[in-house]
């Protein structure tokens, strides 16, 4: 190794110690955050906070089987108590009814700070007499003996007030005094996480401990045949990056191995070989580092996406070592270095235009594999010369030779077959073009079918709520919020009066803001004023005022009482119903009013018109979640569209340029476009669910495809194409195969996509760039 | 001796049978073949709390075998519709809508009063001990609760009535509250 050289390898290899440091003090993450808008707006920014932070990206269902329903009941006690116990978990609630009496306790006990009607008419003569008289009438009705006991603490009946908003219908159905599965088969449990949702770790741990205390809790109840189910967005992202882990190794493993036995079997040298690795070694760190240092955070399936690349940059040293080894340095770079230089540029502008997606899993796709061929390319033209010096030779066999070029000659006859097959494949293009892509992310999820029916299951069982309509306010602190929430639930109320939703549910139902409070408290009667007022109002019913002595004390008592604040909830469910209502984010606080349908005849769409309308201008924001999700991936596949059409007119208006011919820019884009329709019609036919990724892909194709078509257009351009530069196009074909076709192995749906399409596409790209190449000049 | 004492035992066990004769399956069988029809009811409760009994009236309608509504007029209009697994209730604007099969306890109160109705005897005796007095003309059934939930509520439910006809139901609650409702058929399907 000359001196030069020594210092070439020195500043590579300082370089690349340099990525070790930084890639070392990376922040990888394998959560949702992949799919979540760059930008996003007001309206998705609350669905980003829920799926990020929210309560119910925090929620656990938990499903106990086998056993006979007691046995699961006493089962699900164990497992309620041990979980309640464990700091880890926020709630954990199983309708025992014993754990209901701490949620009841507490409306009792503060209902006339809670109750909307609480005000000095209700407490007047008049109003007394009214609401006691509405009482009695109830006692008469069925529901009535429910509430007998509370008679004399409570006979204006502020506690049916309360109970009178809440949703009776959603608690799931309970056996042997607790909650089941609607066939009664599983005892269903909800448990809240104090980690966030985002929080995979967190989540991951929560996960274990749940499987810890219920396999401890049956053993101590002697159920030990009895199995554990769990669900919820927490498992979910546990499991994706467990995936996610796995197949990165897996994938680059396989990925690696097969490209090492091709380049050994070519080259058959050590040094050949490690050499061939410097500038894939060299462009995969450059790709990480690029990524973590523009985004912060790296993602799994980025580092996934290392498969591809390898595959991808391992050509450009192919080339240099197949082809220059009989030309010489100089000669390599006259002949063949501006066609691998203008393959390079094409791929650069392939990916570099998905750097400007608002998917940012799709923008660090881009970063990482940009400055990954990049790197690969320039430690190829200027690290590895100097280092591979001029000893090496690779011999190109001489029946390899022969093969490649007689095949090339008879390539041509396949014309107008491909043809053909080209025009069938965009006439079913064309004729599925309204069903070719789904419509929605649910694809992109690497969520399995079982997963995704055991959840949706739990779900409906539990009637855990899926928040489809919210309507959501924002303040500055949290008093400002409840009141806000206070407002636009007026408005909410009115439309529940007039039948248009079915009802809705606010945090301030159990924390009202402290002014409504204060004015509640402000509005009770005095002992003193309250027993003649009851006396006089009483005087003809059946109810006479000399046994309501408690409720004299119980109104007198919460005269004195300090105001609710949140604390005060702990304990109860409902300080799990607040919290989830009640958000505090970077910019302040913000309040969810989730929306019910009416059902019935309403069926279960909310009329989105007249909700806007009844809220507009009480700053509260509506939105349809759903609806929202469905517009993301809307806006993403359009973009992605947009994305693909300016790439692929970028990879267009470079050839054009570079060509300076618009026979030899048909030459070289034709056999791409040809290999984008054949394998995207063929994926279809296959039965692939084709995504927005498999979309990317098309632009792929053209981008990495070029590189290959380009080498034919030598022949267009009046040059030859030898044995050895057949074979360094063969070999190089066949990595880039490898690398995009491993991927379509991976069972996550944004690497398999890209895999499938650009894989094959790639190919098809290679052998059609042949078939139209020129004959009479092919030899 | 031995004998003739033996065929008294045989006789006088025999009598028993023959004065048995009315028992609860052929009471349920007389009720199965009601389909249906409309009545008048008067509710009366009488409540500790109160100095006087409370007073309901209005009409039930039952179509054979799963739904039974009770419109009560005075004092406060409601409506009660119990059908098939979904128990309603509707008073003034306020809507309740409960599944009967995840609440077990209300089902076995709520629904005895319509088990009774479509004699199924199967399903009453899962939440109740039946106990039959009278004859086919003027009968008593009375319901004591099994299940020990459904006891810490109720101590009985007496039902009377004649031929296939309940005249009266009284519920006599744990805390010895009582409520009456007293049926008076207005016509028949």
């Amino acid at each position: 190794m000359s001196r030069s050289a020594g210092r070439t390898f020195l500043l590579w290899l300082l370089a690349m110690l340099a990525g070790a440091a930084i890639v070392w003090n990376s922040r990888f993450s394998a959560d949702i955050s992949f799919f979540l808008p760059v930008r996003p707006s007001a309206e998705q920014q609350v669905l980003v906070d829920q799926l990020k932070e929210g309560a119910v990206s925090r929620l656990l269902m938990l499903a106990v089987e086998g056993g006979d329903a007691t046995q699961r009941a006493e089962l699900s006690r164990a497992l309620r108590n041990r979980l309640a116990a464990t700091p880890e978990f926020v709630t954990a609630q199983n309708g025992d009814a014993g754990s209901q009496d701490a949620e009841r306790e507490f409306l009792v006990r503060h209902r006339y700070l809670l109750s909307p009607s609480v005000t000095s008419e209700r407490f007047s003569e008049a109003g007394l007499q009214a609401a006691v008289a509405n009482s009695i009438d109830l006692l008469a009705s069925p529901a009535g003996l429910l509430l007998k006991p509370l008679l004399t603490r409570d006979p204006t009946g502020e506690l049916v007030e309360l109970l009178g908003g809440l949703n009776a219908g959603a608690e799931p159905a309970s056996r042997a005094g607790v909650w089941v599965s609607r066939d009664g088969e599983r005892a269903l449990l909800l448990v809240q996480t104090r980690a966030l949702g985002s929080d995979t770790d967190g989540q991951e741990e929560a996960i274990a401990l749940i499987r810890e205390q219920f396999a401890a809790a049956a053993r101590s109840v002697g159920l030990g045949t009895l199995k554990l189910q769990l669900s919820g967005p927490g498992l979910f992202a546990v499991k994706a990056r467990a995936t996610i882990k796995r197949e990165v190794t897996r994938l680059s493993l396989i990925s690696l191995t097969a490209i090492v036995a091709v380049l050994l079997f070519v080259y058959r040298s050590p040094r050949l070989l490690l050499l061939s690795l410097l500038p894939v070694a060299s462009g995969a760190l450059a790709g990480i580092v690029a990524v973590s240092l523009t985004y912060g955070t790296v993602f799994g399936i980025t580092v996934g996406f290392g498969s591809a690349l390898i595959g991808e940059a391992v050509d450009y040293a192919i080339y240099f070592l197949v082809q220059s080894g009989k030309l010489g340095m100089d000669a390599w770079r006259q002949r063949y270095w501006p066609t691998i230089r203008l393959g390079v540029l094409t791929s650069v502008f392939g990916f570099g235009a998905l750097i400007f997606s608002g998917f940012p899993g799709l923008a660090q796709l881009g970063l990482y594999t940009l400055a990954g061929v990049l790197t690969a390319a320039l430690v190829t033209r200027f690290v590895l010369p100097r280092l591979a010096g001029s000893a090496f030779d690779v011999r190109v066999p001489q029946r390899a030779g022969s093969i490649l070029g007689g095949a090339l000659r008879h390539a041509r006859t396949l014309r107008w077959p491909v043809i053909a097959l080209a025009f069938a494949a965009t006439g079913y293009l064309v004729a599925q073009r309204d069903a070719l892509w789904l419509p929605n992310l649910s694809a992109l999820s690497t969520a399995s079918a079982e997963d995704a029916a055991l959840d949706a299951r739990l779900r409906a069982d539990l009637g855990a709520p899926d928040s489809r309509y919210l309507a959501v306010v924002t303040a500055p602190d949290r008093e400002a919020a409840l009141a806000a929430a206070e407002r636009a639930g007026q408005r909410l109320d009115r439309l529940v009066a007039d039948g248009v939703i079915g009802g809705y549910d606010s945090p301030a139902r159990f924390l009202p803001s402290a002014a409504t409070q204060a004015a509640r408290r402000d509005s009770l009667p005095s002992a003193a004023e309250l027993r003649p007022r009851l006396r006089a109002a009483l005087v003809d019913s059946p109810l006479s005022a000399g046994k309501l002595e408690p409720f004299i004390a119980d109104v007198e008592a919460a005269r004195r009482q300090p105001l609710l604040g949140r604390q005060d909830l702990d304990g109860t469910g409902l300080a799990l119903a607040v919290d989830s209502l009640l958000l505090h984010g970077p910019s302040g606080w913000s309040v969810l009013l989730p929306l019910r349908p009416a059902g019935g005849e309403h069926g279960v769409d909310l009329p989105l018109g007249a909700v806007r309308t009844a809220l507009a201008g009480s700053g509260a924001l509506f939105l349809d979640m759903k609806g929202e999700f469905d517009a993301l991936y809307g806006d993403y596949l359009g973009e992605a569209a947009w994305l693909s059409a300016a790439g692929f007119a970028a990879i267009a208006a470079l050839l054009a340029f570079t060509l300076r011919s618009p026979r030899r820019l048909a030459g070289v884009l034709l056999p791409l476009v040809l290999s984008v329709a054949i394998v995207i019609a063929g994926l279809h036919l296959a039965g692939e669910r084709l995504h927005l990724l498999h979309l990317v892909g098309m632009l792929l194709i053209v981008a990495v495809g070029s590189n290959y078509a380009l080498f034919f257009d030598r022949i267009a351009g009046g040059g030859t194409l030898d044995a050895s530069t057949l074979m360094s196009m063969a070999m190089a074909a066949t990595t880039t195969v490898i690398g995009f076709g491993t991927l379509a192995l991976s069972s996550v749906p944004v690497l398999h996509a890209i895999g499938a399409t650009v894989g094959p596409g790639v190919l098809l790209a290679l052998l059609l760039s042949a078939v139209f190449a020129s004959r009479e000049d092919a030899r | 001796m031995i004998r003739q004492l033996f065929s008294g035992l045989v006789l006088a066990s025999l009598a028993t049978v023959a004065h048995a004769a009315f028992d609860v399956d052929q009471l349920m069988g007389e009720l199965a073949r009601h389909k249906g029809g409309r009545a008048k009811f008067v509710e009366k409760r009488t409540l500790a709390v109160l100095d006087r009994p409370i007073i309901a009236t209005g009409e039930m309608t039952y179509t054979a075998p799963d739904r039974l509504e009770k419109r009560t007029l005075t004092p406060q209009p409601e409506t009660m519709l119990l059908d098939k697994d979904r128990l309603s209730l509707e008073r003034g604007k306020r809507k309740l809508s409960i599944k009967l099969s995840s609440q077990p306890e209300a089902r076995a109160f709520v629904d005895s009063i319509r088990s009774m109705l479509s004699g199924n005897r199967a399903a009453l005796e899962q939440s109740y001990a039946l106990q039959l007095s009278g004859n086919g003309d003027d009968w008593v059934l009375t319901l004591s609760p099994s299940e020990p939930k459904i006891a810490a509520l109720l101590q009985r439910i007496t039902v009377s009535g004649a031929k296939d006809q309940i005249r009266s139901i009284e519920y006599l609650l744990a805390d010895g509250d009582r409520s009456e409702l007293t049926i008076e058929p207005l016509e028949r399907q």
